[in-house]
């Protein structure tokens, strides 16, 4: 379990989640790849905070705000996806032509 | 960080199963079971952070996971189309670019880990990460942890006045235009109010001008 090889894992999951949100057109799905990507980011982060840190507490801190990140992501995502499906009944990015409500 | 073949299978085990299962989250065609396959890769990612040595870290995180894939699942069945997959669908566009996208991120990310020579200091087996972390978030991180709590509690807010059905001034929807892909298209009646609304608002205009 050498850095090298959690870096490469972790980069693994942030070009799957590239993938996922630049090629998927629901707009959940859209907010998985997001959360692929920011999953593969917190993973480096304690990658480098337990081996080369030397355990600075700092470097979990880090990791919290990555969490809070994907808090609201996920909450202002599905706010979005409902205040858009009422409105527009479209639960796809293609059935957005227009965005002023 | 955890030593020895027994951590190092682990880490493998679970690293394959996270980036496998995150892959699979984009190739099934049954949308609630991708939500779980996101979960079982989050929680390989939380087994990964246990055997590095961040306990709380990785349990919060499978735990914070746990509710939000059952919530996504759940809206999955409320609102999306063929939720349990049962035709067989491909829902993508710009798939070339999105796979070149991927790739170069990919590999740039993962040639800065191979290339780049970072310090080696492990955290030392005796460290007790998870006090360590209480003592900087209610210690000298307090700042941070406290702005992290106010700003998921504005989140909380903006998201109920987002998915609220009625705003300050009446229905959410009210000034919007009709749907398209109603199935039925919405009686006259509602057409009308829409009509009479506008009609209303600008003669007040005109009125006060």
């Amino acid at each position: 379990m050498s850095l090298p090889a959690l870096l490469v894992v972790s980069a693994a999951l942030f070009g799957v989640g590239v993938y996922g949100a630049l090629s998927q057109q629901t707009f959940v799905m859209i907010m998985m790849g997001l959360e692929l990507m920011l999953s593969g980011a917190m993973l480096a982060a304690v990658a480098l905070w337990a081996a080369a840190t030397g355990g600075n507490p700092k470097g979990q801190l880090l990791t919290v705000v990555a969490m809070t990140v994907m808090a609201v992501e996920a909450a202002m995502g599905f706010a979005l996806v409902i205040g858009i499906y009422r409105i527009r009944r479209a639960d796809m990015t293609e059935k957005i032509k227009r965005l002023r409500g | 960080m955890s030593q020895g073949p027994l951590a190092d299978v682990a880490f493998w085990v679970f690293g394959l199963a996270a980036v496998v299962a995150g892959w699979l989250v984009f190739r099934t065609d049954s949308m609630v079971r991708a939500a779980y396959w996101l979960f079982a890769s989050f929680v390989a990612v939380g087994f990964i952070m246990v055997l590095l040595g961040a306990r709380f870290l990785g349990l919060v995180l499978v735990l914070m996971m746990a509710g939000e894939m059952t919530i996504m699942a759940v809206f999955m069945v409320m609102f999306m189309m063929n939720p349990a997959g049962l035709n067989p669908m491909t829902m993508v566009h710009q798939h070339r670019t999105a796979i070149v996208a991927g790739v170069v991120a990919f590999a740039g990310l993962a040639g800065v880990g191979l290339v780049a020579d970072f310090p080696d200091r492990p955290v030392a087996a005796s460290a007790e990460p998870t006090a360590e972390l209480g003592r900087e978030l209610l210690g000298d991180s307090m700042l941070v942890f406290e702005t992290a709590g106010v700003t998921l509690l504005a989140t909380m807010i903006g998201a109920i006045a987002l998915a609220a059905k009625r705003g300050r001034f009446g229905d959410a929807t009210t000034g919007s235009a009709a749907p398209e892909l109603d199935p039925a298209p919405p009686p006259e009646a509602e057409e009308g109010t829409g009509h009479d609304h506008h009609h209303g608002a600008g003669g007040g205009k005109e009125a006060g001008s």
